[in-house]
């Protein structure tokens, strides 16, 4: 009990002393595991390497300035195929994603029992499996490629998507379904007044949000074959040309700000 | 012209909500149905176009039994039983416009509701029930942008539209001030007059209650404890009906009102 009578004085405690000495028990647990676990990697770290490491860093950075400005002529093309990877993989995994959300939300589902745990499997599946893994897959399957670059995003996104897009329809006000459903509304004509409108800002949200993601993500995808500006930084580590890595990273860190910048817009726009 | 009979509704967790119901409301006629919170009253009125299945009992509308009717029947017969809510309960990220015309949504298809296609004689209604209720000039607003009391005249034109027989009309003033309450009620009770409907109002207020209805019926545990004329609502009624308390103070309140409107 928090609260004590001592000498006719209520005390009041956060712990009674039993659950005070249990935590401290649990904090010295916690504290012994990672002495443990930090003893085990530092076996396992061969330090000189990481001694080393500032002088390594040192000599990476005066090798990679200045970045070889010439090389940015032939870098519009992968960065404008990274840039439609993202975006196109985007809009196919929302087109997928949004009914698999419906049929995933407790709310909507036609069926709780089937439906339901078999939409839940695809949001599980697909967002499990990163999409550098996916491309790998799909470049076995379809061949090196664009093409599959854009699959491997939109797969990865269709269960991200999905997943945020159910939690909304889940959290809409019931009482507005209820009052177009009174006026004789059909199922149909209920989902596009009553919960369409209701959902229509998280939706926006949820597809710039993972655009931005997307735009990051495909920028990696050329490193096993995927297209993009990743096939470049590939074969530029390959040959050890740091000057070009170091022009390629400045493009990709461009393309992201301006991706978040147009996100950020967008999410204010429709808010 | 509504007639329930013996309308049970046992909830899953084995709430009672209604008690083998019987009540009958002819053509015209405004009811308030008045009692304590958890008596049912919310219950009641779902049960009537059932967005609350009832477990057991009849409901008929004119001669059409309502409890047995097919998904797309019971659609048809929405219609016909205009509903207006506590929380105004208004698409919040559409027009007023558009709040109004969803009224139409059970006599239009989807693929015209969807591209917002009304037919004209629609639109013309929509736009002579704002001007009713005074709302005109917002048909272009958010809902979300109006006030209280201008968000549920918007759900009265929305319920309005439908061409009902009968409101059912859930706590409509429970979220409003004092003095839009009273226009709200007034409004109700006049549209009603005006077009010759039939209502049940669900209300917390007692003395606003008897300001306007002709009728009050008061529920307690899912049961019929008064059914009469507001004057008959002496303080042993409302014991009755919410439990011990001083009611002298409740009911002078309504006669002083009713003393100020007849002057």
């Amino acid at each position: 009990m928090p609260v004590q009578e001592l000498k006719g004085q209520k005390n009041w405690q956060r712990r009674t002393s039993r659950e005070s000495l249990s935590h401290w028990v649990l904090w010295l647990i916690g504290v012994a595991i990672f002495a443990y676990c930090w003893q085990q990697i530092s076996d396992a770290t061969t330090w000189f390497f990481v001694w080393d490491a500032p002088r390594i860093a040192d000599d990476i950075w005066n090798r990679a300035t200045p970045p070889r400005w010439s090389y940015f002529s032939q870098l519009g093309k992968p960065i404008w195929d990274t840039l439609n990877i993202a975006t196109l993989g985007t809009i196919i995994s929302l087109i997928i994603a949004v009914p698999v959300a419906f049929l995933a939300a407790r709310n909507t589902t036609p069926s709780q029992y089937i439906i339901r745990p078999i939409a839940l499997l695809i949001i599980v599946s697909t967002r499990s499996i990163n999409s550098l893994i996916w491309a790998l897959l799909l470049i076995a399957i379809i061949g090196p490629g664009v093409f599959a670059g854009v699959i491997a995003i939109a797969i990865r996104s269709v269960g991200f998507c999905a997943k945020l897009l159910y939690e909304a329809i889940e959290e809409i006000d019931t009482s507005q379904v209820e009052a177009i459903t009174a006026t004789g509304a059909s199922r149909w004509q209920v989902m596009a007044y009553g919960i369409v409108p209701q959902i229509l800002p998280a939706l926006a949200g949820i597809a710039v949000f993972r655009w931005d993601i997307n735009i990051r993500e495909s920028t990696v995808l050329g490193l096993v074959g995927a297209g993009g500006i990743g096939l470049q930084l590939s074969s530029s580590l390959n040959v050890l040309a740091w000057p070009q890595v170091s022009l390629i990273l400045l493009v990709i860190l461009l393309a992201v700000v301006i991706s978040e910048w147009v996100s950020a817009k967008v999410r204010g726009a429709i808010i | 012209m509504l007639r329930l009979e013996n309308l049970v509704k046992t909830y899953k967790t084995g709430d009672q909500a209604l008690k083998s119901l019987k009540l009958e409301v002819p053509e015209g006629q405004v009811v308030a149905l008045i009692g304590p919170s958890g008596a049912g009253k919310s219950t009641l009125i779902r049960c009537i176009n059932r967005l609350v299945e009832p477990t057991s009992g009849k409901v008929y509308l004119d001669d059409v039994e309502l409890t047995g009717l097919s998904a797309a029947a019971l659609r048809r017969e929405r219609r016909r039983m205009g509903m207006i809510f506590q929380e105004y309960a208004l698409v919040e990220r559409l027009t007023v416009m558009e709040n109004v015309l969803s009224g139409r949504l059970g006599y239009v298809g989807f693929w015209r509701s969807f591209l917002r296609r009304f037919p004209q004689t629609d639109v013309d209604e929509a736009f002579r029930l704002l001007d009713r209720v005074g709302l005109a000039h917002m048909a272009d607003k958010r809902a979300d942008e109006l006030s209280g009391g201008q968000r549920q005249r918007v759900g009265i034109c929305r319920a309005l539209i439908q061409n009902p027989a009968l409101l059912l009309v859930d706590e409509p003033t429970a979220s409003l001030d004092p003095k839009t309450s009273r226009q709200i009620m007034r409004l109700i009770c006049e549209l009603c007059k005006e077009r010759g409907l039939a209502a049940i109002i669900n209300i917390h207020d007692v003395a606003l209650a008897q300001m306007f209805v002709q009728r009050v019926i008061g529920l307690r545990f899912g049961a019929i404890e008064f059914d009469g004329s507001p004057e008959g609502l002496s303080p042993d009624v409302l014991t009755t009906i919410y439990g011990e308390e001083d009611w002298e103070a409740t009911i002078e309140e309504a006669d002083e009102e009713e003393v100020e409107a007849a002057e």
